[in-house]
């Protein structure tokens, strides 16, 4: 398993334009991938869920992933959170 | 009444009513395996027909609206939701229509409960999810009856409705899908009881150029079907039956605000060239993630200057480093490749900071304030170099010095900068290590030790307003002096024509971000004495636009002698 942190770079925090971006991606891999904030820990397939979260700008969130892409799909992540201009 | 403007413009048309159907839960409890089964099938099917439909919608529809349905889209197949509701009809024996309501009830509940403004919105996405769910299981009839609501506008065509007057919609509140599907060509202007700037009207309206005013509260009710209503978004004022004397006053600005739209319109995409085909810039004054929204829709070309005061005025402490790097990378994506200049903190006297504390002075425009303030305390000035620096490998940005009166400031400005480049460089942080450092011109003495100072600077910039008042020894905010205060004295001239020249000299660019800058009347001048980069709040951009495309730069040249 693979465990990053990323601090959210918007400030208006994760909207849902970008957690929309964030499923899809996340979707490409066969890896199981959960986004956690503090106790509250979510797949990241569910939109509701990750709205739900209320992750501010400048939060940092972890993201979990394991499963036979792990690596790719940590990659793919890393760069969304730091590149992805929302 | 008055409400929120969200969306500026004029419209005048019949009220449309749309008045939410509530739906409620039939109680039913579902009696046996086959008739869960049933259930579930149904739901399925819903949820299948409701993407079908948000996909149809999907065509008529290009760049942000397309966003929103993708959340719908989303939301629509949300296994959180789908579990939710699977669950609720195979335990609790519930019927897909009571199953969906519930969950999407609770769902809706949550987001309202947040703080945060942007995310108490998007309770809408979701019970507009929800409702597209639970129109599709209900039956033929009834669906027919709520859609009804949901395509207002594009099957009505009653008699008696002027053409250009068209149908202006009032209703509590409206859902992404109801804003996005209704038909443009009849529908004229939104009117709402709740919402703010960020509900889906009001990004839908001004993508669409329509008028809208939310947040009308409760007298909105009166309103009636047929009801004429004239609709400011401008100003967020809604007018129920006002007199015929009124509404033609307001033919006439709407007419007036048309043409201004059509003439910006026009021009928005064009760049400034001169008719003997030079290019000047035309760059933005902001403050804001959403002045630089509001430049690009103008059609800036940058930003001639970002004020950060913004940034650390109405707190208890300094912005962290962290904080400053978000606010300055919000911007510079914002700005995509266009060149933003960030000014460095502008404070004195005059805008105080509630955690600074500064000494008492008699005079606090000839005192201790903006550059002078950041090479006496160093730490602030290091960490907002940083956080510019750290920010800069997002976009295209430049930094600007404030209030530089001599050629020392400028060396000392620069040694911290190398300081926090090496420190950056140590940590392994990248930067743009090519980074421009230019000053602004509005202290006397350095607009007379231009040629001096363009040897040090990266850039030149002017601050026609506190140069005008320090060159004239006139307060522009003292009323008894008024007519003291003029930047078109010739003292003040012959200095912006001398700093232009001397840049120039240097071959470095030399802009204006005073007010002269967006100021109709000096344009021809400005041009004729080389300035090249003009630099002012977004919404005069167009105006000077269309001067410098009709305006020769060789003639300006000739006709300006001082």
């Amino acid at each position: 398993m693979i465990t990053r942190d990323f601090t959210i770079l918007a400030p208006e925090g994760m909207h849902a334009r970008p957690a929309t971006a964030l499923i899809k991606l996340a979707r490409q891999f066969q890896s199981d991938i959960l986004l956690k904030k503090g106790i509250k820990e979510v797949k990241m397939n569910s939109l509701l869920n990750i709205l739900s979260m209320g992750v501010k700008g400048g939060e940092v969130v972890t993201v979990l992933v394991e499963g036979i892409d792990e690596e790719v799909a940590a990659e793919a992540l890393n760069t969304f959170f730091k590149q992805t201009a929302w | 009444m008055q409400g929120i403007g969200v969306s500026p413009g004029i419209s005048i048309g019949k009220a449309y009513v749309l008045r939410q159907r509530k739906e409620v839960a039939s109680g039913v409890v579902l009696s046996d395996e086959t008739a869960i089964l049933r259930e579930i099938g149904r739901f399925r099917e819903a949820v299948k027909l409701s993407v079908e439909e948000v996909h149809e919608l999907f065509k008529k529809v290009v760049g942000e609206e397309r966003d929103i349905l993708e959340v719908q889209l989303e939301l629509l197949q949300d296994p959180q939701m789908e579990s939710d509701v699977l669950a609720r009809i195979s335990s609790d024996k519930m019927t897909a229509r009571d199953a969906v309501l519930m969950v999407i009830g609770l769902a809706v509940q949550v987001f309202e409960q947040m703080e945060d403004e942007y995310l108490k919105a998007r309770a809408a996405d979701v019970q507009d999810a929800g409702n597209r769910i639970v129109r599709n299981l209900s039956d033929r009839v009834n669906a027919l009856i709520s859609n009804a609501r949901s395509t207002a506008g594009s099957g009505i065509s009653r008699s008696g409705f002027e053409d250009d007057e068209g149908l202006i919609i009032i209703a509590e509140d409206l859902s992404p899908s109801e804003t996005i599907g209704m038909d443009r060509s009849k529908v004229h202007g939104f009117a709402t009881q709740s919402g703010g700037k960020t509900s889906h009207v009001a990004i839908v309206a001004r993508l669409r150029g329509l008028p809208a005013v939310v947040g009308c509260g409760g007298e909105l009710d009166g309103i009636l079907d047929g009801d004429l209503v004239v609709l400011d978004g401008s100003h967020g004022l809604v007018l129920v039956n006002p007199t015929a004397a009124i509404v033609e006053d307001y033919r006439k600005k709407r007419e007036i605000f048309r043409q201004e739209v059509r003439r910006l319109a026009a021009l928005k995409d064009q760049p400034a060239v001169t008719t003997d085909g030079v290019r000047i810039e035309l760059l933005a004054n902001i403050a804001t993630a959403e002045d630089m929204e509001q430049a690009l829709a103008f059609g800036a070309d940058g930003v001639g200057l970002l004020r950060t005061e913004l940034l650390f005025m109405e707190r208890d402490s300094f912005p962290t480093e962290d904080e400053q790097v978000r606010y300055y990378t919000t911007i510079l994506l914002r700005a995509g490749n266009r060149m933003v200049t960030i000014r460095t903190l502008d404070i004195g006297g005059d805008k105080p900071l509630p955690y600074l504390e500064l000494p008492e002075e008699d005079n606090p425009f000839l005192g201790y304030r903006a550059i002078r303030i950041c090479l006496d305390r160093k730490d602030i000035f290091l960490t907002q170099l940083r956080a510019i620096l750290r920010a800069s490998v997002f976009g295209k940005c430049r930094i600007m010095l404030p209030m530089i009166s001599g050629v020392q400031e400028v060396r000392q400005a620069r040694a911290i900068l190398e300081e926090a480049k090496g420190e950056l460089l140590r940590s392994g942080i990248p930067f743009d290590s090519a980074i421009k450092m230019g000053i602004m011109i509005e202290v006397p003495s350095a607009a007379v030790i231009a040629d001096l100072l363009a040897k040090e600077a990266d850039f030149f910039s002017i601050g026609t307003n506190d140069l005008c008042q320090y060159v004239l020894a006139a307060d522009r905010m003292n009323k008894q002096i008024k007519d003291l205060y003029d930047p078109y004295h010739p003292a003040v001239l012959r200095l912006i024509r001398y700093v232009i020249e001397q840049g120039h000299l240097q071959g470095i660019p030399v802009g204006m971000c005073g007010e002269l800058a967006g100021d109709p009347q000096a344009t021809s001048l400005l041009l004729g004495m080389g300035l090249r980069e003009f630099s002012m709040s977004a919404p005069a951009i167009p105006a000077i636009k269309n001067i410098l495309i009709r305006s020769s730069e060789t003639a300006a040249r000739k006709n300006f002698q001082l």
